[in-house]
């Protein structure tokens, strides 16, 4: 690592057993027309690849983040961890067990109680009829545990008011409703907590609240984050490691530092080129080329391929392999090559 | 640079208010805002949700939903007054010589006509030309905005398009009648980066090569940066600090300005901690007295909580503040 103050990944021990294991994991879901339609108009079924053959580890107490277009797998993968979708192949390991294949109870439920998640939606995931002290004590009242007291607590630690208890969600802002949905997920003293893009509605001063609070709390309470989100400059603010998705397979991960300053896929690149920058002013990109395509039917070999500005023939023939260079891992043919940044 | 631009004003706002009667009293969402755009100037307006950008905006076209309306001030485009026009005049100058393009490309586009028959018909009503030159130069708008085989596509429908193209099909309707100013509100907030990147690019384009003036509203300040040529922030319905854009990113003059600046994360990286403007956004029914920042204000002192800082005028000073910001030193974001 190039960071000199030294951040909490650089002080696992090398060789520790990651607390949450991500295998080969792939995610299909079938978006056939309805039977009838398919009979009369003649139409195949249709299956769609949202994750594909994802692999990568989250050692305790770090957080690593997600990031990628719209479409490009994020939540998919998110619900999986937390075992709010099943995966189609692969597995998802956390604290060694596969939730998928365990079939001791007692363990399912310890691993649970272990996963909570923060959505990017903060009113949509606020029942308005609970008071806040019903919503946050939910996760801990289903297991039948001790809530006294509980709610007060948490608001508290995470900046709110006691009182805020007796409350209801609409008499608080955007800020104050992400504040509740991260003292519910403190609940059940959680050790993993996936955030899917918890800052996206709110406004940059709202946001900053947010990420020092979470900073704050994984310090506190020794966290482990899966933190999903679209916004680059978060995720380096953020994350210990990234990795970047396209079109549902991650195309390269390395350290922020590393993945700003050295980004070795030209689709992180073209990521880093496009943000639009708080210090360059008037700046003149070439803009990047194309869209993100069908993801029904991705393009052969490189699904990047045809946006790629260093595409030869092999991309589109051959699917390139997710493979170590430098402190990164990256899906790239041409990636290491004479000519194109690496170091 | 001064904050007045150079070139002669298009668009020429004065203390314009809007006022929203309620049960619990007249609210105020836009208060004495003034500003001015400049032939092929981009104005961004930015400032977080509820500042009141999208109403300033919607009374500069006219097109407030009740019960919201211009209760003071003055609107002119070329010189012209047109907050006080007749429905029907202001209907005929909002098509001709004002463009719109908002956040979702839909609400402006009809899904049962094909996109080249929308523009074509644009253009009919307002330019004098054969429906065949009509047909020809709406072809030739999409293929400006870059839809490709545009002759073939004119006759697809909206949703046949991607967000990203939909978003084109919008920016080549706004423009075909050759407007005079573009009112864009949050155009690329429902866009992934790199479409972002294209579809504010092609706008800077357009509208330099062209002259136009561009009210450019959005809450990314790094969009605004790489794409306005000045800045106006809103805070709480009020214009809080108008200047070039270089000035009011690196040197905030409005201590709401410069809390905003901290809490941004850089894309540089580097920063340990993000800078907290605390407390929260006000609600239009609570302002508080005087400066309505001062609860937030790191700066703030008596005379704040009292009265409220002069308005800014289009033309001369750049912070509504009793005690701006000094910088004795340029930050280290400038580039
Ligand atoms: N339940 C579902 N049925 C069918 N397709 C789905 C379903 N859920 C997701 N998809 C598809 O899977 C792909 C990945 O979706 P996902 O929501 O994981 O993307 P994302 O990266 O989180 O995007 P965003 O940034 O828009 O949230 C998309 O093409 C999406 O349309
Ligand atoms: N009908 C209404 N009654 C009362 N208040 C209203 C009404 N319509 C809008 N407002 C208020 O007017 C203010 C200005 O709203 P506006 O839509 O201009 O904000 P904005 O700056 O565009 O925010 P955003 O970034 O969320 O789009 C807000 O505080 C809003 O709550
Ligand atoms: S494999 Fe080829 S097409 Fe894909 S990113 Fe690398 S160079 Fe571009
Ligand atoms: S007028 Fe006073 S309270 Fe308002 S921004 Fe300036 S210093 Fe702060
Ligand atoms: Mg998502
Ligand atoms: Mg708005």
């Amino acid at each position: 690592m190039r960071d000199d103050a030294p951040r909490s990944t650089s002080e696992t021990p090398a060789g520790a057993a990651p607390l949450v294991s991500v295998r080969n994991l792939s995610r299909v879901f079938d978006v056939s027309r309805p039977w009838l339609n398919r009979v009369i108009e003649r139409l195949p079924l249709r299956y769609l690849t949202a994750v594909s053959d994802v692999s990568f580890d989250i050692p305790a107490r770090t957080t690593y983040a997600l990031v990628g277009e719209s479409g490009s797998g994020k939540s998919t993968i998110g619900k999986i961890l937390v075992g709010l979708l099943s995966p189609s192949e692969g597995s998802v390991e956390i604290n060694g067990i596969d939730l998928a294949r365990e079939t001791d109870a007692a363990k399912i439920g310890r691993v649970r109680s272990d996963i909570q998640m923060i959505f990017q939606d903060p009113y949509a995931s606020l029942n308005p009829r609970w008071t806040v002290r019903a919503i946050i004590v939910e996760p801990v009242a289903a297991r039948g545990g001790d809530t006294s007291g509980l709610a007060e607590r948490l608001l508290e630690q995470v900046g709110l008011a006691a009182e805020d208890a007796d409350k209801y969600p609409h008499e608080f802002s955007g800020g104050q409703r992400q504040r509740i949905c991260i003292a519910r997920a403190l609940a059940s003293e959680p050790r993993f907590i996936v955030c899917d893009e918890p800052t996206s509605a709110l406004d940059v001063s709202v946001q900053a609240q947010v990420l020092n609070l979470m900073s704050d709390l994984k310090e506190e309470f020794g966290l482990t984050y899966l933190f999903i989100s679209h916004d680059l400059t978060v995720v380096r603010h953020m994350a210990d490691r990234v990795g970047v998705l396209y079109l549902g397979r991650l195309v390269e991960e390395a350290a922020p530092d590393e993945l700003n300053e050295i980004p070795r896929h030209p689709y992180t690149r073209m990521l880093l080129e496009a943000a639009p920058r708080l210090d360059a002013f008037g700046r003149e990109i070439d803009p990047p080329k194309g869209e993100i395509p069908d993801p029904i039917s991705p393009p052969p070999g490189c699904a990047f391929h045809p946006r790629c500005p260093i595409a030869v023939d092999r991309c589109r023939q051959e699917r390139p392999a997710l493979r170590p260079l430098g402190g990164a891992r990256v899906a790239c043919h041409r990636a290491g090559e004479e000519g194109t940044p690496t170091a | 640079m001064s904050d007045r631009p150079n070139r002669p004003a298009v668009l020429s706002v004065r203390d314009l208010t809007v006022e929203i009667p309620t049960r619990r009293g007249v609210l105020k969402p836009v208060d004495s805002v003034s500003f001015d755009i400049g032939e092929g100037e981009i104005l961004g307006v930015v400032g977080e949700s509820g500042a009141g950008k999208s109403m300033t905006g919607n009374a500069v076209i006219g097109l407030l939903d009740r019960p919201a309306r211009i209760s003071g001030g003055e609107v002119r485009l070329r010189s012209e007054r047109i907050d006080n026009l007749p429905y029907e005049k202001l209907r005929r100058v909002r098509g001709r010589r004002i463009g719109m393009i908002f956040q979702d490309p839909l609400t402006s586009l009809n899904p049962l006509l094909p996109i080249g028959e929308q523009i074509a018909e644009t253009v009919r009503t307002h330019m004098d030309v054969s429906s065949t030159e009509a047909w020809n130069r709406a072809v030739a708008a999409l293929e400006e905005v870059g839809i490709p085989a545009a002759r073939e596509r004119a006759g697809s429908y909206p949703h046949e398009f991607s967000g990203g193209m939909r978003q084109r099909v919008v920016i080549a309707l706004a423009l075909c009648a050759e407007p005079d100013l573009v009112v864009a509100d949050e155009p690329t907030t429902a866009l992934d980066v790199s479409v972002q990147a294209q579809i504010i690019a092609l706008l800077k384009r357009l509208c330099r090569d062209r002259g136009t003036a561009v009210m450019l509203v959005t809450h990314d300040m790094g969009v605004i940066a790489e794409a306005a040529d000045r800045v106006a922030v809103m805070y709480a319905g009020r214009m809080a600090e108008l200047g070039p854009v270089r000035e009011v990113v690196t040197r905030p003059r409005h201590p709401y300005t410069d809390g905003l600046m901290g809490a941004t994360p850089l894309a540089g990286g580097g920063q340990r901690r993000l800078r907290q403007i605390p407390g929260a956004t006000p609600r239009l029914t609570a302002l508080p007295t005087g400066c309505a920042f001062h609860p937030r204000c790191p700066n703030a002192q008596d005379a704040c909580r009292q009265d409220p800082p002069p308005t800014l005028a289009a033309d001369r000073g750049r912070a509504a503040c009793w005690f701006p910001v000094e910088h004795d030193l340029p930050r280290a974001r400038e580039a």
